[in-house]
């Protein structure tokens, strides 16, 4: 079987605690026949032919300092930094999400969930109005995607939140099936129900919930397939 | 030189942890504590001129030990 996204040649990094590594590596197999070039955190350079890029979920040099600190300065991170300036595309799962915040690739933080629980659930989540690749192909449904964190509390000051509604940015957050927010529908207290965002250029995009693990119905859930495959669109 | 970095959260920032803490302690009777609030606290051990050293010292603190979205840090000479 082939896909139109077969020649996409997409980097996944590996750091040490990376543990949705192999997840995505069998989501983009099986779902686009993609695949994925494995990088270690220590290289200093990116396969040249690369089109886009993993961050995946786990949990980066066990979390020390805070989520994703330590991991946003390791060596291969200063390659990411360029390839994302130059307009490359950059998927961020999890503590990859905490990664790119880290790194300042995407603005604001990952915190302790408000409820001081690790949770493992669905979520729901809506798209935010937005004019992004992202936003264009996701919007006007919700999906079903599990979150899996104890540090998945989206902050930014009101300041920023203004910044990131004004361009666009905010690319999902916590509803419910229909795709309306209460606050039966945070399960984390993250700012404006924060469940991913995008750069201002559309092309790093960061989520708390894994959309390769809503990759097969037999699983719950597929409704990551589309998630994916906006990635896979951004790529170019 | 020995140097201590403190790094918190900013007060509008909700301390989960200091909270969690707080929480147990008052359940054990202790109902005149109000408020846990959790800090971390770094030492540093630093070479070359104290000027230099200074400086450095709040470079890590500024760029790495604190998160400025959402933490604040101070800094002090042991």
């Amino acid at each position: 079987m082939t896909s139109k996204f077969g020649a996409t040649q997409i980097g996944l990094v590996q750091f040490p605690g990376s543990n949705c590594d192999a997840d995505c590596v069998d989501a983009f197999k099986r779902l686009f026949q993609i695949d994925l070039k494995l990088i270690w955190h220590e290289e200093t350079s990116l396969p040249s032919a690369l089109s886009g890029l993993i961050l995946p979920g786990g949990f980066s040099y066990g979390d020390y300092l805070r989520s994703g600190a330590l991991a946003s300065i390791s060596p291969v991170m200063q390659a990411v930094k360029a390839f994302a300036a130059k307009g490359g595309s950059v998927l961020g799962v999890c503590n990859g999400f905490q990664v790119l915040t880290e790194s300042h690739l995407l603005p604001g933080a990952l915190l302790k969930n408000d409820s001081r629980k690790f949770i493992c659930e669905y979520a729901q989540l809506a798209v935010a109005p937005g004019e992004s690749l992202y936003h264009r192909k996701l919007k006007d449904r919700t999906y079903k995607v599990p979150i899996a964190h104890g540090e998945g509390r989206y902050y930014v000051d009101a300041e920023g939140l203004k910044k990131l509604q004004a361009n666009g940015q905010i690319l999902f957050q916590y509803g419910d099936e229909a795709g309306v927010l209460s606050a039966d529908t945070n399960p984390n207290g993250a700012v404006a129900h924060i469940a991913g965002i995008v750069s201002a250029n559309g092309r790093v995009m960061g989520m708390m919930p894994h959309p390769e693990r809503a990759s097969s119905e037999l699983l719950g859930s597929a409704d990551g397939t589309s998630i994916l495959e906006a990635f896979l669109e951004t790529v170019g | 030189m020995n140097y201590e970095v403190i790094v918190e959260l900013k007060p509008e920032v909700l301390d989960t942890q200091g909270r969690a803490i707080k929480e147990a302690l008052q359940r054990l009777g202790h109902h005149d504590l109000k408020s846990v609030k959790v800090t971390k606290r770094f030492v540093l051990e630093i070479d070359g001129k104290e000027v230099d050293a200074e400086k450095l010292v709040k470079k890590l603190a500024e760029e790495h030990l604190a998160n400025s979205v959402a933490e604040t840090f101070q800094t002090k000479r042991l």
